[in-house]
C-alpha cells in the first residue's frame, strides 16, 4: 500500500503526461463499470461551492475539480468521465451500483464503513456555526448551548450537536439546506451546524443576513470527506493512490484554494 | 267547539297535487278517521296539520287560531299537536323512558326527577310497566308503538295525529295498540287517524272521511260511510278493502 | 326429540357430512398453500445472491438493537402529537360538518367557507400543507414560542384531517333516516336539539369505524411533521440511517408503527363487522 502511494508519487514527480496516464491506466484496468470510462456520481442537485451551477461536467467547483484531477491521475481523459446523480440512500442500498465512485461531501464514519468503502479523505472540513439573520451570540460553548438549533438530519452535524454541543432546547432537523433556510426565515431556529464551506456559502449567497459565527477545530471534530465505493470495490486502491499523489504534488491544496473560500478570519470555538 | 279546522288545504310536491282543497272540521274530543287507498294523501295531510310540511293554499286553524301563516314558528304549535307514525320512529339510542322524557326536558325544561313518576304512571297505564329502561330494539312492535304514543302524550298535546299506527304490526299485536286509542278517546282526547282498520273506524270513530286523489270524496258518521255510502267511489273502495 | 337426545347424538344428516368434508378440504388447501408460499419465501430469499448484503443493510440485528431505544423515545413525540391533535380534529370536523348544512341565510358565508375548506384541504397533499403552514405562517413574523413548528405542524394536520373527518360526519348525519328528524320535530323539539340529541348521537355512532381508519392514517401522517423540524421517529430513523449507512432503523420504525396500527386496524374492522351484523 505505502509502496503504491510512493510509487505513484514518484511517477507523478518524474513522468510526463502520457507515460503517467499509461502507468495509472493499469491500476484502473478492468475495474470500472465500463472499460475505458470512469462513472462518477454526485448529488441531485449538487450544490455550490462543491459543484458550480449543478453541472459537474464543467469541472468547476471544488468536488468537480477534484473528481477530474483524480480521474486524470487514474488515467482517464476528461471526455472519458461520465457523471450520474444519486441520493445518499441510493448510494448505500445494496445491489449493483451505477457509479464507480460517488462524491458529495460524504463524511467518513466507522459505522458507514461497515456498509460501504471510503477512499482516503480528499478534504477535511471543520464544522461551523451559521447564525440566523438578526441572531447574535458568542463563540463560546455556553452561549451556543442556549440557542435553538437546527441541522440537516442526514449529516454528521447531528451527532456533533447531541454529543458535543448538547443544546438546552430540543433539536430541529431538516431534509436539506433549503428547509434549514426556511426555518431560519420563519424564526424557528437561531443557529444551524454545517461544514464550513457550506456554512460560508449559505451565509454569503442563500440566507441573507445570516452570519458564520465560528468554526470548530478541524482535527478531531472535523468532517473528513471521502469518495464512496461499493463495499469491496477494488478500484478504491487506485483512487487512494491518486488522491495521495494529488496531495503530495500540492494540486489538491491548489484546487481547494481556488474553489473554497479562505476560512481565515472565522473565529475558532473552543 | 271546533278544535281543528282545515279550509281548502292544498299541498303540492312539484307538479303533483297531493292534497287538493281539503276542508275538515274536528270537534274537541272527537275521533276522526281518514280512510282511502294508499297514495290518497292521508299521511301528507297529517304532516301538514303538524306543520311538518308547509301548505300551498288554504288555512289550518287550531282553537280558532291560524297556524298555517307562512313564516310562523312551527315549534310551539307542534308541542300542542302530537303525532305517531306508522314506523314508530323511536330514537334507537335511547331507552323507552329517555325517548319519552326527551321533549319535556328540552322543551319544557322539566327535570328527570320531576318527570319520572309521570312517565312510570303512563307506562303502567299502557301495560309497559317493566319496559322503562329497555331500548327500542329490545321491545316488540306493539310495545314500541305504545312507547311512541306515550312519548307524544308526555308533551300533553291537545290534538293527537295517528298515521296508520297499526300497519307495521303483526296481526296479534294490533289489538293492544287499538286498545290504547280507545282509552284516549274515553279520556276525551281529540284525535285524527289515518287507518286501514275499518272495523275499528266503524266502531270507534265519530266521523269518517274517505279520501281519493287528495280530496275528501265523502264524509259522515261511520254508520253512513260503512252502512250506506252515497258515493260510487266510496262503495268501490270499501268493496275492495272489506273483501 | 327429547327421546333422541337421551339416546345420544343424532345421526348426522347427509348434508352435514357433505359440508364437513367440504370444510376439511378447504382448510387443507388453505393451510397447504399458505405453508408453501411462506416456506418458499423463507427458503428462496436467502438464496438470492444479494441476500447477505440486504440482510446486513436492512435486517441488521446489531443496528436494530442499538437504535430501537432511540426510536421508541422519538415515537413518544409521534404519540403526543397524535394525542393532542385528535380532540381538535374531532371538534373542528364536527363543526365543519354542521356548518355545511346550515340553512340560516345569515350563516350562508359560513356554509361556503366550510365547503371551500373541505375541498381545499382534501385536495392538497398533506405534506404540502405541512410545509406551507409550518414554514409559511411563522414566516409572517410571529414571535417565539408562537412560531413553533410543533404548533403549526399540528395546525396543518388538524386542518387536513378535519376536512376528511367532517365529510365522514356528514355522511353519518345524512344516513340517519328523515323519519327520525320528523319524529323529533313533531315532539316540538327545536332544530338544534333535534340535531344534538337525536341526529348526532346516531350519526356519530355509525361513523366510528370509518373515523377509526382516519385515526390510523393520522398516526402515520404525524411523521410528516419531521419535514419542518420535529425529530419524531421517522426523522430519528433517518438520522440513524445516515450515520450508520444502514436502513435497519427504518425497518425498526416500521415495526413500531405496525405494533400500534395493526391492532387498531383489527379493532376498526371488528367494529365495522359488528355494526354490519347489528344492521342486518
Ligand atoms: N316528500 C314527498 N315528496 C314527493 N312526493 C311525496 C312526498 N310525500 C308523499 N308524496 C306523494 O304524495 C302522494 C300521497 O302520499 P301519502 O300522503 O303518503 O298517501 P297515503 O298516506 O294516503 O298513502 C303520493 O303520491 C306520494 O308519492
Ligand atoms: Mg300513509
Amino acid at each position: 500500500m505505502t509502496k503504491t502511494v510512493s510509487l505513484a508519487a514518484l511517477a507523478l514527480a518524474l513522468s510526463a503526461g502520457s507515460a503517467l496516464a499509461e502507468a495509472h491506466a493499469a491500476c484502473a484496468e478492468g475495474l470500472t463499470l465500463e472499460d475505458g470510462t470512469l462513472t462518477i456520481a454526485t448529488g441531485n442537485p449538487a450544490y455550490y461551492p462543491w459543484v458550480m451551477d449543478d453541472t459537474p461536467e464543467s469541472g468547476e467547483g471544488f468536488e468537480a475539480a477534484v473528481a477530474y484531477a483524480i480521474a486524470a491521475e487514474m488515467g482517464f481523459e476528461a471526455e472519458n468521465v461520465t457523471w450520474v446523480r444519486s441520493s445518499f440512500d441510493e448510494a448505500i442500498q445494496p445491489g449493483a451500483k451505477n457509479f464507480d465512485f460517488n462524491l458529495q461531501q460524504y463524511s467518513i464514519t466507522p459505522e458507514r464503513e461497515e456498509i460501504v468503502d471510503f477512499s482516503v479523505p480528499y478534504y477535511t472540513a471543520p464544522m461551523a456555526v451559521l447564525l440566523a439573520p438578526g441572531v447574535e451570540s458568542e463563540a463560546t460553548m455556553e452561549a451556543l448551548q442556549g440557542l435553538k438549533w437546527g441541522a440537516v438530519g442526514s449529516t454528521t452535524a447531528v451527532p456533533m450537536l447531541t454529543d458535543v454541543i448538547q443544546p438546552e432546547q430540543d433539536l430541529l432537523l431538516y431534509g436539506d439546506n433549503a428547509d434549514v433556510n426556511a426555518a431560519m426565515g420563519a424564526g424557528q431556529i437561531d443557529a444551524a451546524l454545517f461544514d464550513l464551506p457550506t456554512a460560508m456559502f449559505l451565509s454569503a449567497v442563500m440566507i441573507e443576513g445570516s452570519t458564520v459565527l465560528g468554526q470548530f477545530a478541524a482535527e478531531g471534530e472535523g468532517d473528513q470527506f471521502g469518495l464512496l465505493f461499493e463495499d469491496g470495490n477494488e478500484l478504491k486502491a487506485c483512487a487512494d493512490a491518486a488522491i495521495a499523489a494529488l496531495e503530495e504534488s500540492g494540486e489538491l491544496a491548489a484546487i481547494e484554494a481556488e474553489w473554497l473560500q479562505s476560512a481565515t478570519g472565522i473565529p475558532l470555538i473552543e | 267547539m271546533t278544535k281543528l279546522r282545515l279550509d281548502g288545504v292544498v299541498k303540492r310536491f312539484g307538479a303533483n297535487t297531493v292534497c287538493d282543497g281539503i276542508d275538515l272540521e274536528v270537534e274537541a274530543g272527537q275521533m276522526v278517521c281518514l280512510i282511502g287507498a294508499s297514495g290518497a294523501g292521508k299521511s301528507t295531510l297529517l304532516r301538514c296539520i303538524n306543520l311538518l310540511e308547509p301548505i300551498e293554499e288554504g288555512a289550518i286553524w287550531l282553537d280558532g287560531e291560524d297556524i298555517s301563516i307562512p313564516g310562523l314558528d312551527p315549534q310551539p304549535v307542534r308541542t300542542r299537536i302530537g303525532m305517531v307514525f306508522q314506523s314508530f320512529n323511536l330514537f334507537p339510542h335511547m331507552t323507552a323512558a329517555e325517548n319519552v322524557m326527551l321533549a319535556p326536558r328540552r322543551v319544557h325544561g322539566q327535570s328527570r326527577d320531576e318527570l319520572m313518576p309521570k312517565v312510570e304512571e303512563l307506562f303502567r297505564r299502557f301495560g309497559l310497566g317493566d319496559r322503562l329502561h329497555h331500548y327500542p330494539d329490545q321491545l316488540s312492535g306493539g310495545q314500541q308503538q305504545r312507547v311512541a304514543i306515550v312519548r307524544a302524550l308526555a308533551m300533553r298535546p291537545e290534538v293527537m295525529l295517528f298515521d296508520e299506527v297499526t300497519s307495521a304490526l303483526d296481526p296479534q299485536l294490533v289489538g293492544e295498540v287499538l286498545d290504547v286509542l280507545r282509552v284516549l278517546k274515553e279520556e276525551g282526547m281529540t284525535m285524527v287517524l289515518a287507518t286501514h282498520e275499518m272495523g275499528f273506524a266503524r266502531e270507534a270513530a265519530d266521523k269518517v272521511c274517505f279520501l281519493k286523489d287528495g280530496r275528501i270524496v265523502e264524509e259522515g258518521p261511520p254508520s253512513q260511510i260503512f252502512g250506506a255510502p252515497e258515493r260510487e267511489e266510496t262503495r268501490a273502495f270499501l268493496a275492495r278493502t272489506l273483501k | 326429540m327429547t327421546e333422541a337426545r337421551t339416546r345420544g347424538p343424532l345421526p348426522r344428516t347427509r348434508r352435514q357430512i357433505y359440508e364437513d368434508r367440504l370444510r376439511r378440504r378447504s382448510l387443507l388447501i388453505a393451510g397447504g398453500s399458505t405453508a408453501l408460499v411462506f416456506g418458499a419465501l423463507f427458503l428462496l430469499i436467502p438464496l438470492a445472491p444479494g441476500w447477505e448484503k440486504v440482510q446486513r443493510v436492512f435486517f441488521n440485528g446489531e443496528v436494530f438493537a442499538r437504535t430501537l431505544p432511540g426510536l421508541l423515545e422519538a415515537f413518544v413525540l409521534d404519540v403526543a402529537i397524535f394525542a393532542w391533535s385528535v380532540p381538535m380534529i374531532a371538534v373542528l370536523g364536527l363543526l365543519v360538518a354542521l356548518a355545511r348544512d346550515v340553512s340560516n341565510p345569515a350563516l350562508y358565508p359560513l356554509r361556503i367557507f366550510a365547503t371551500v375548506f373541505t375541498d381545499v384541504f382534501r385536495g392538497v397533499p398533506v405534506v404540502l400543507t405541512v410545509y406551507l403552514i409550518g414554514f409559511g405562517i411563522p414566516g409572517l413574523g410571529l414571535p417565539r414560542p408562537w412560531n413553533s413548528p410543533y404548533i403549526w405542524g399540528t395546525v396543518a394536520l388538524v386542518l387536513t384531517y378535519s376536512a376528511y373527518v367532517a365529510e365522514i360526519f356528514r355522511s353519518g348525519i345524512e344516513s340517519v333516516h328523515a323519519s327520525q328528524r320528523a319524529a323529533a320535530q313533531s315532539l316540538g323539539l327545536r332544530d338544534k336539539d333535534v340535531m344534538r340529541y337525536v341526529i348526532l348521537p346516531q350519526a356519530i355512532r355509525r361513523v366510528v369505524p370509518a373515523q377509526m381508519n382516519m385515526l390510523i392514517a393520522l398516526q402515520k401522517d404525524v411523521a410528516l411533521l419531521s419535514f419542518i423540524g420535529p425529530v419524531e421517529i421517522f426523522r430519528q430513523a433517518g438520522v440513524y440511517k445516515s450515520l450508520m449507512a444502514n436502513f435497519t432503523p427504518y425497518v425498526g420504525a416500521a415495526l413500531i408503527f405496525l405494533a400500534v396500527t395493526v391492532p387498531a386496524t383489527r379493532y376498526a374492522d371488528y367494529l365495522l363487522a359488528k355494526q354490519r351484523r347489528q344492521r342486518s
